[in-house]
């Protein structure tokens, strides 16, 4: 069994509480860090090559790097916490069962960059990790981690959770700045980036729960054994989401670069009624879709932007043959079209479009064209966006095209959808 | 009772609470969707008499407020029925027969998803997703995740909804 790292703590009973946390070492990472001086945290950081694990991968220590050492306005850390990627359900374990460790990585991240105040930004209908981190703050705050002259360490420090309200866009990095700001969750136009005009105007970092829970573990076991865990690009243990059609759906902490197909038949135990497997959205919903015969990639950021996808955030849906492949695309173009902020004229209208042209395709009532003509709205959308949520609905659209092309065609010639609604499993 | 004829009437933990949230920023502004929680939560929902008490209280243009409550999925510009359950139809739980669930529903309650039943009982609405497809199907039963869902487990949602509302009748 591979090392846990993330999920170590999970099962044991109060794993929350931060007496248990701290029975566990914890805040060790933290009391390491503040003997060192800013910058060597953020080398050593560097150094494992932490990998965000919010979707894009961007290494951690390099992102906190760009912070201006000397800056007029006040830094801050925001925290991702808006889980709001289809697919995707990791960061919420986290919150619940060891949300010290967010706390924790979250202080080091602080001081490695120099904020003096962080907000998790946590989505408006995860009540109970909001509930689990007010009070694990207020532990902290307690026990002298938190406010004026943090463990006398002469630095100061405090953290706030901060509720989305029902809004995906709001996880892209700037929405949720604009929403953490107190307004609607536009995304904004980079450069400049965060890490220069951030939040009130602040040189900002944003990082995902799972990447800021990762830090006290790289602080304490150095990035040697981080690295040790995955590969040298591509370091440490993942939480990946399965879900779909697998036997065992769930959570499940792996190595970095683990085959997607040790994923589905080793550790989730197959397919659900030992179907024939059809399909595989690797990363979350905005993750090109791959064919059986794609699975023996290695889960992880470069094997999967080999094969012309993307690892994302580490939400895998599995698909059975019982699957129509257009109602899924038409499913997930839908809730693109739902959640487009509406600043940009493709993504507001292109993204409509595609949804209503594919619940005409799986709906009998395609015509011929119709798949050149959503190609055409895909190539209109990508690249012209201000944001990535355009190219995070075309991407995925064109891939199942593109990959159950025949499929496609034929609702279209035979005017009906020849598969069906999904099965219910009842 | 129309919505202009809407007193506000706090409970005084609501006005403490959003007092103490605007101490937690460098503008009260910011404070502003946290503070809408805290009202929606009190009054069960965002009658325009909330959002001005919510903009005088941050100094904000009433209209500033009513920009962001549009935005936001989760303010509830209508006044919803006693119990809210929110279904996800996005793709993971839709695998698992989150649709079947929802025409379920719609059957049983005899009404579409978006709309409240007659007796002001129950609001059906269908989410995105819920960010718990590992658990797929799933619900949002007045602010509580219920998950793994099938017919059986939403037979006896409803039912225990129902004796709540006799028991709260009665007592
Ligand atoms: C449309 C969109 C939605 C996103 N949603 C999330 C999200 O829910 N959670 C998250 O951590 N990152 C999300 N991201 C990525 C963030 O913009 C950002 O890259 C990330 O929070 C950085 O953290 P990391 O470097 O630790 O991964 C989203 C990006 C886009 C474009
Ligand atoms: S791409 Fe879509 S979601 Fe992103 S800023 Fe433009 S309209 Fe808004
Ligand atoms: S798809 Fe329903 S919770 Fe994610």
């Amino acid at each position: 069994m591979a090392e846990k790292v993330l999920t170590a703590r999970f099962e044991k009973l109060g794993s929350h509480r931060l007496e248990s946390y701290e029975r566990d070492h914890g805040y060790k990472a933290l009391k390491q860090a503040l003997s060192m001086k800013p910058e060597e945290v953020v080398e050593l950081v560097k150094a494992s090559g932490l990998r965000g694990r919010g979707g894009a991968g961007f290494p951690a220590g390099v992102k906190w790097g760009f912070v201006p050492k000397e800056s007029e306005q006040p830094k801050y850390l925001c925290v991702n916490a808006d889980e709001g990627e289809p697919g995707t359900f990791k960061d919420r374990y986290i919150m619940v069962l060891d949300p010290h460790a967010v706390i924790e990585g979250s202080i080091i991240a602080c001081y490695a960059f120099g904020a003096h105040a962080a907000y998790i930004y946590v989505r408006g209908e995860f009540k109970k990790p909001q509930r689990r981190m007010e009070s694990a703050l207020l532990e902290a705050r307690r026990a002298g981690y938190l406010g004026k002259n943090i463990l006398g360490s002469g630095f100061d420090v405090d953290i706030w959770v901060h509720p989305g309200a029902g809004s995906y866009i709001c996880g892209e990095e700037t929405a949720l700045i604009e929403s953490n700001e107190g307004k609607r969750g536009m995304p904004r136009l980079k450069p400049p980036f965060p890490a220069i005009v951030g939040l009130f105007g602040g040189p900002t970092v944003v990082n995902n729960v799972e990447t800021l829970a990762y830090v006290p573990h790289v602080i304490n076991r150095g990035p040697e054994w981080f690295i040790g865990l995955g590969s040298e690009k591509n370091g440490g243990t993942k939480l990946f989401g399965v879900s779909g059609h697998v036997k065992k759906p769930g959570l499940y902490e792996l190595p970095m670069g683990t085959p997607l197909r040790e994923i589905i038949y080793a550790v989730c135990g197959g397919i659900r009624g030992d179907k024939k497997l059809k399909a595989v959205i690797p990363g979350g919903s905005s993750t090109p879709v791959l064919k059986p015969d794609q699975i023996d990639v290695n889960m992880d950021f470069d094997s999967l932007a080999g094969i012309g996808s993307m690892f994302g955030s580490g939400g895998i849906i599995v698909m059975d043959e019982t699957t129509c492949m257009v109602r899924a695309a038409a499913r997930l173009a839908k809730f693109y079209a739902h959640e487009s902020c509406g600043q940009c004229t493709p993504c507001r209208e292109g993204t409509p479009w595609i949804a209503k042209i594919l619940s005409r395709i799986e709906g009998g009532h395609g015509r011929e064209g119709d798949l050149e003509l959503i190609l055409d709205i895909c190539d209109n959308i990508q690249g012209n966006t201000v944001c990535p949520a355009g190219d995070a609905c075309a991407m995925p659209v064109r891939a199942f095209i593109l990959q159950f092309r025949t499929e496609f065609e034929e609702h279209i010639e035979k005017k009906k959808c020849p598969i069906g609604r999904f099965p219910a499993p009842w | 009772m129309s919505e202009a004829a809407f007193k506000v009437n706090l409970k005084p933990e609501t006005v403490k609470a959003v007092d103490e949230l605007i101490g937690r920023y460098p503008v009260a502004e910011a404070a502003l969707i946290p503070a809408l929680h805290k009202v929606q939560d009190d009054l069960g929902w965002m009658p325009a008499a909330a959002m001005d008490w919510v903009a005088d209280k941050l100094g904000l243009p009433r209209v500033r407020v009513y920009g962001v409550t549009s935005y936001y999925t989760m303010f509830r510009r209508k006044k919803p029925g006693r119990h809210c359950l929110e279904i996800c139809t996005n793709l993971s739980c839709s695998l698992m027969g989150a649709e079947h669930l929802r025409d379920y529903l719609c059957e049983k309650l005899g009404i579409k998803a978006g709309e409240t039943t007659g007796d002001g009982r129950i609001t059906l609405e269908e989410v995105e997703c819920l960010g718990s497809c590992g658990t797929a199907p799933v619900m949002i039963v007045d602010d509580e995740y219920h998950e793994n869902l099938t017919p059986k487990k939403v037979d006896a949602i409803l039912s225990d909804l129902e004796l709540r509302d006799k028991g709260s009748a009665d007592g």
